[in-house]
C-alpha cells in the first residue's frame, strides 16, 4: 500500500506545483492546500502504515500505528490552516486594493507610487 | 586577562563618547578621548624596561572556547613597539584634531567612535597570538578606515576613496585569511608562536607556497605596495587627523607588521626573500618617482608614505636572507634593525608632515601646491616642523632619517655579495634603485616645503587670509619634530630600547636575547663608507634635478592616461557594475512565477541528483502493509478529486474538488488508525471550504471569461518533476530506515512517565509541549495578521474620506 500511496502523493505535489505556477491568486491558495495534504500523507507513509490498533494505550493490542508522525501532523494541520487563511484574506484585500487577482499584473514598481 | 583588556579599552570608551558629545557640548569631546590613548600609552610604557631584557607577556581571554578561538595578547619587543606607536602617535593626533575639527560644525561623536573603534583593532592585530583573533581585528581595522575616509560623507570623493580602499584592503584581508587557514592545516594550530617552533615542518609541505602567497597577498593590500597602493591616495579625502594617524602612522604599518612577525615561518623560502624584497624596491621607486608628479600637499605625503612602505617592505625582505647566510656577510644584519628603526623614524617625521599640511589647509584653505608659496613669514613655527620633517625624510643629518637611510643602504649593498637565489646575478641591481629612489625622495622632501613656504607669495590665490596656526594645534608636530631631532643624537638608547627587542622578535634564529644584537648605530663611522658616498651622491643629483625640476616636471603628463592602475581599477569597477546588472536582470524578471520556477527546478535537481549520485533509491516491496479495497478506492477518489482541481473551468468546482480531497485524506485517517488526525482534518476541512468560499464570493466575478487554464509546457515540465522527485522520495524513506524510530521510547513511558493513553495527545501536550505552544502563538500572529489587514482597509478609507 506505501509504493501506491508514494504515486498518490507524487500525483498530489505536481497538481500542487502546476496549480501554484498559475497566475490566479486563488488557483495559488488552492494549490498551496493540496501541497499540504500531500505533504501530511508523505509523513503519514514514511513512518510505514502498518500497526493493528491506534497509538492509544489499551488491553490486547500489541502493535501501535507509529504515534510520532501522527503528532506531526497534528500540528501541520493546525499551521497550514493558519496559513491558508492568513493567504486568503491577503488574497481578498489585495484584490480590493489592485482590482484584480491575476499576480502577473501585481509587480510593485515605481508606477505604482 | 588584565592586558586582553586593555585593547578593548578604547571601544568600551566609544560607548560613552555619544553621551559626552550630547550632555556636555561647550567641551570639546576630544579632550574625553584623549584619556583613552594617553592612559594606554602610560601602561604600556611599563612594559618597557622588561621586555627590553627579553621578557614577553602573554595573556588569554577565551572567545569560542569550541572552536579553540581564544583573545591572546602576546606583548614582546615588537608588538609592544606596534603598541606604544598607535598609543602615542594616538595621543598626539586626538590632541590635534581637537584644534583641528570645529566643535559645532562637524559630527565630532562619530569622528571619535571611528577613531576608539580602530584603536582597539589595531592594538588588537599587534597583540594577538591567534590567527583568526588576528584576522578578526584586522579586517576590523579595514572598516574603521572606511568609517574615518569617508568621514564627510557628503563628498563624492570621499565615498569613493573609503569605497576603494575597503574593497582592497578587505580583499586583500580575505586572502590571508586564506593564508591562515592553510597554515591551521598544515601546523594543526592557530598560535603564532606554535607555527615559529615548527617552521622547518612547514616549509616542507606543499601548501606551503600557497599559504605564503596568499599571507602577502593580505601584507601588500594593507601596505599598500605595488600595485595595491591605488587606494591610499585616495584615502587622503579623510580629514588629516586620520590620515596622520591611520594612513602613515599606524594602519598601513599592519602589513608591515604581518610580514615582520611571520618572517621566522617564511624566511626559509626563496620566494619571500625575492617578492618582499622586490615588491618593496618596486614599491619605493614608483612611490617616490610619482610623488614629484603631485600638486595636492597630502597627495605628495601619500606617494611619500607609499614609497617609504616599500622601503621598510625591502628591508624586511633583506632580513630574510639573514636566515640562509653564514657569517662572512654580516652587514646584512643591519636589514632587520634599519627595517624597525625606520619604522620609528618614519612615524616621527611623516606624521609631522601630515599635520603640517593639515594646518596649511585649515589656515588658509587650500592644500593645492600651485596655489601656495611664500608661507615662511606667516607661519614660522609650522615652516620649521615641516623643514624638519622634510630634511629628514630626504635623509639629511642631523636628523633621524639619515641614520636609518644609511642602514638602509648598507643592508641593500650586502644583498649583492650573496651567492644563492641568484643574488650573485641579480643582487646589484637592488642599491641602484634604492639609490635613485632615494633621489626622487629628496626631489619630493624639497618640492614640498619649497612650494609651500618658499618662493612668491600669492594671497588672491588664497581662500583664507593666512596667519600661524593656534598653539593647540602646534604641540603635536613640534613634539614630533624634536623627537626627529633627538633620536639622531641618541639612536643607541632608541636602539636598545624599542629596537632590538623588535629585531630579536623578527629574527629569533639569530638572537636568542635583545642584548645578543650587535648593532651600533653611529651618524659617522670615522671613515669614508660606500653608504657616505651614495649619499653626497643623492644630494648632488638631488639638488641639481630640484633646481631645475620646472623644466622636466612636464614630463610626466606624457604618460598615457589609459594605462594607469587608477585607470585599470575604474575600468574594471565599472564593468563588473554594467555586467552584473546586465547578468542579474536577465533572470531577475519581477515575475513571481519566474522564481518559483527556478527555486522548483532548483530543488529537484539537487533532490533528484542526489539520490541517484549517493545510490540511496530503494524500493522494498517486502515490508509493505496490505492492500485492501477501501484504500483503493480511496486513492482513487482521492486522485480523480484533484484531477477536478487542475481541470475545473470555474473556481466554484476547483474549491470543491480540494473539499473533496481534504475529506478524502481525512478517511486516510480513519483507515491509518489515526482518529485525532481525522477528526481535526474534518474539522479543518469543513472551516477551510467555508472561508475559500467565503473568499471566492468576495473576489472579482471573472466568471465569463474564465476559461480553463492554459496549458504551458514549462509549468507541465516542472510540476511533474517535483512529482517523480517526492515520489521517489517516499519510496526511499519508507524502503530504508537508517536509525530506529523513536517512538517504542513513547510507547513504553506515556503511561509511566505522562500517565495518559493518547500517545499522539501526550507527545503534543507533554513531551513536545513547547512546539504546541509555539504553534498556538503561529495561530495567534496569523490572526492578528488577519484582523490587521482588515482594520487596515478601514482606516485607510476613513482617511481618505478625510481628504476629500
Amino acid at each position: 500500500m506505501e509504493i501506491i500511496m508514494a504515486f498518490v502523493i507524487g500525483f498530489l505535489f505536481m497538481a500542487a506545483v502546476y496549480l501554484m505556477l498559475s497566475k490566479s491568486l486563488l488557483r495559488i491558495i488552492i494549490g498551496t492546500g493540496l501541497l499540504s495534504h500531500g505533504a501530511h500523507l508523505l509523513i503519514l507513509t514514511m513512518g510505514g502504515l502498518g500497526g493493528e490498533a491506534p497509538p492509544v494505550l489499551s488491553e490486547g493490542a500489541k502493535t501501535f500505528a507509529d504515534p510520532l508522525p501522527q503528532a506531526l501532523i497534528l500540528t501541520a494541520i493546525v499551521i497550514s490552516f493558519g496559513v491558508t487563511a492568513f493567504f486568503l484574506v491577503l488574497a481578498y484585500r489585495s484584490y480590493q486594493e489592485l482590482k484584480t487577482d491575476d499576480i502577473s499584473l501585481m509587480r510593485g514598481s515605481d508606477e505604482d507610487e | 586577562m588584565l592586558q586582553v583588556l586593555y585593547i578593548f579599552m578604547p571601544i568600551v570608551a566609544a560607548l560613552f563618547v555619544p553621551l559626552f558629545y550630547k550632555r556636555m557640548k561647550h567641551i570639546h569631546t576630544g579632550w574625553f578621548v584623549l584619556a583613552v590613548p594617553a592612559t594606554l600609552a602610560i601602561i604600556y610604557a611599563t612594559y618597557i624596561a622588561q621586555v627590553a631584557k627579553g621578557e614577553v607577556f602573554t595573556a588569554e581571554l577565551p572567545w569560542i572556547p569550541s572552536l579553540d578561538i581564544s583573545v591572546i595578547s602576546y606583548l614582546d619587543g615588537l608588538s609592544l613597539l606596534f603598541s606604544l606607536l598607535i598609543t602615542g602617535i594616538g595621543s598626539l593626533v586626538v590632541l590635534y584634531s581637537i584644534f583641528y575639527l570645529d566643535k559645532h560644525k562637524e559630527k565630532l561623536h562619530n569622528f571619535y567612535v571611528y577613531l576608539l573603534l580602530f584603536m582597539s583593532a589595531m592594538l588588537g592585530v599587534v597583540q594577538s597570538d591567534h590567527l583568526i583573533t588576528l584576522y578578526f581585528f584586522w579586517e576590523l581595522t579595514s572598516i574603521s578606515s572606511f568609517l574615518l575616509i569617508g568621514y564627510w560623507y557628503t563628498r563624492d570623493a570621499s565615498r569613493l576613496g573609503a569605497l576603494k580602499s575597503m574593497l582592497i584592503t578587505v580583499g586583500g584581508g580575505l586572502m590571508m585569511l586564506g593564508g591562515f587557514v592553510l597554515l591551521y592545516l598544515m601546523g594543526g594550530t592557530f598560535s603564532i608562536r606554535e607555527l615559529i617552533t615548527m617552521a622547518p615542518n612547514l616549509a616542507e609541505h606543499p601548501l606551503f607556497t600557497w599559504s605564503l602567497l596568499l599571507l602577502l597577498l593580505g601584507a601588500f593590500t594593507k601596505s599598500a605596495q605595488f600595485p595595491f597602493y591605488i587606494w591610499l591616495p585616495d584615502a587622503m579625502e579623510a580629514p588629516t587627523p586620520v590620515s596622520a594617524y591611520l594612513h602613515s602612522a599606524t594602519m598601513v604599518k599592519a602589513g608591515i607588521y604581518l610580514v615582520a612577525r611571520f618572517t621566522p615561518i617564511f624566511a626559509a623560502s626563496e620566494l619571500w626573500v625575492w617578492l618582499v624584497t622586490g615588491v618593496g624596491i618596486l614599491t619605493l621607486f614608483w612611490g617616490s618617482f610619482f610623488a614629484v608628479k603631485q600638486t595636492d600637499l597630502k597627495g605628495i605625503l601619500a606617494f611619500s608614505t607609499v614609497s617609504q612602505l616599500g622601503l621598510i617592505m625591502s628591508l624586511l625582505g633583506a632580513s630574510a636572507v639573514a636566515f640562509h647566510s653564514n657569517d662572512s656577510i654580516d652587514t646584512i644584519k643591519y636589514a632587520a634593525f634599519a627595517a624597525i628603526f625606520h619604522l620609528i623614524n618614519h612615524a616621527t617625521f611623516k606624521g609631522s608632515l601630515f599635520m603640517i599640511a593639515g594646518i596649511v589647509d585649515h589656515e588658509t584653505g587650500t592644500r593645492d601646491i600651485r596655489k601656495l608659496g611664500g608661507l615662511m613669514s606667516i607661519m614660522p613655527i609650522s615652516f620649521t616642523v615641516a623643514a624638519i620633517g622634510s630634511l629628514s625624510m630626504a635623509g639629511l643629518p642631523p636628523f633621524n632619517g639619515f641614520l636609518s637611510k644609511e642602514m638602509f643602504l648598507t643592508a641593500m649593498l650586502a644583498l649583492q655579495n650573496f651567492e644563492f637565489f641568484g643574488f650573485d646575478t641579480w643582487g646589484a641591481l637592488f642599491p641602484i634603485i634604492a639609490w635613485i629612489a632615494s633621489i626622487f625622495t629628496f626631489i619630493y622632501s624639497f618640492y614640498f616645503v619649497a612650494r609651500t613656504f618658499m618662493g612668491n607669495y600669492k594671497p588672491e590665490q588664497l581662500p583664507h587670509q593666512p596667519h600661524e596656526a593656534p598653539i593647540g594645534m602646534l604641540i603635536s608636530p613640534i613634539l614630533l619634530a624634536t623627537c626627529v631631532i633627538v633620536i639622531f643624537f641618541v639612536p643607541n638608547f632608541i636602539g636598545d630600547t624599542f629596537v632590538k627587542p623588535a629585531v630579536q622578535a623578527i629574527q629569533p634564529f639569530l638572537y636568542t636575547t635583545p642584548q645578543d644584537v650587535d648593532i651600533y648605530v653611529s651618524a659617522w663611522h670615522g671613515h669614508i663608507t660606500p653608504e657616505l658616498l651614495m649619499t653626497v651622491g643623492i644630494i648632488i643629483v638631488g639638488v641639481l634635478l630640484f633646481v631645475t625640476l620646472p623644466k622636466w616636471q612636464g614630463l610626466y603628463r606624457r604618460f598615457p592616461q589609459a594605462f594607469t592602475l587608477n585607470n585599470a581599477y575604474n575600468k574594471i569597477m565599472q564593468g563588473l557594475d554594467v555586467g552584473l546588472n546586465r547578468l542579474s536582470q536577465r533572470f531577475m524578471t519581477e515575475s513571481m512565477r519566474h522564481y518559483l520556477l527556478y527555486m522548483f527546478s532548483g530543488i529537484t535537481i539537487i533532490v533528484i541528483g542526489s539520490l541517484f549520485l549517493k545510490d540511496a533509491f530503494r524500493i522494498a516491496w517486502q515490508e509493505t502493509s496490505p492492500i485492501r479495497p477501501y484504500e483503493l478506492i480511496l486513492a482513487v477518489v482521492l486522485v480523480i478529486g484533484t484531477a477536478i482541481v487542475i481541470l475545473a473551468k470555474s473556481r466554484l468546482t476547483a474549491i470543491i474538488g480540494l473539499g473533496a480531497v481534504g475529506y478524502t485524506v481525512a478517511l486516510f485517517f480513519v483507515i491509518f488508525n489515526a482518529p485525532d488526525l481525522a477528526l481535526t482534518q474534518l474539522v479543518i476541512e469543513t472551516i477551510s471550504v467555508a472561508l475559500f468560499l467565503m473568499a471566492f464570493y468576495h473576489l472579482p466575478k471573472l466568471g465569463k471569461r474564465e476559461e480553463r487554464m492554459k496549458f504551458q509546457l514549462n509549468r507541465a515540465i516542472i510540476s511533474i518533476a517535483v512529482g517523480i522527485m517526492v515520489t521517489l522520495v517516499a519510496l526511499s524513506a519508507h524502503s530504508q530506515k537508517l536509525i530506529p524510530s523513536i517512538s517504542k521510547y513513547y510507547e513504553e513511558t506515556v503511561y509511566s512517565l505522562a500517565g495518559g493513553g493518547n500517545i499522539v495527545n501526550v507527545i503534543l501536550v507533554d513531551y513536545r509541549g513547547f512546539d504546541t505552544l509555539f504553534e498556538i502563538t503561529v495561530l495567534g500572529i496569523a490572526g492578528m495578521g488577519i484582523l490587521a489587514m482588515i482594520k487596515l482597509r478601514m482606516n485607510r478609507k476613513e482617511k481618505i474620506h478625510e481628504n476629500k
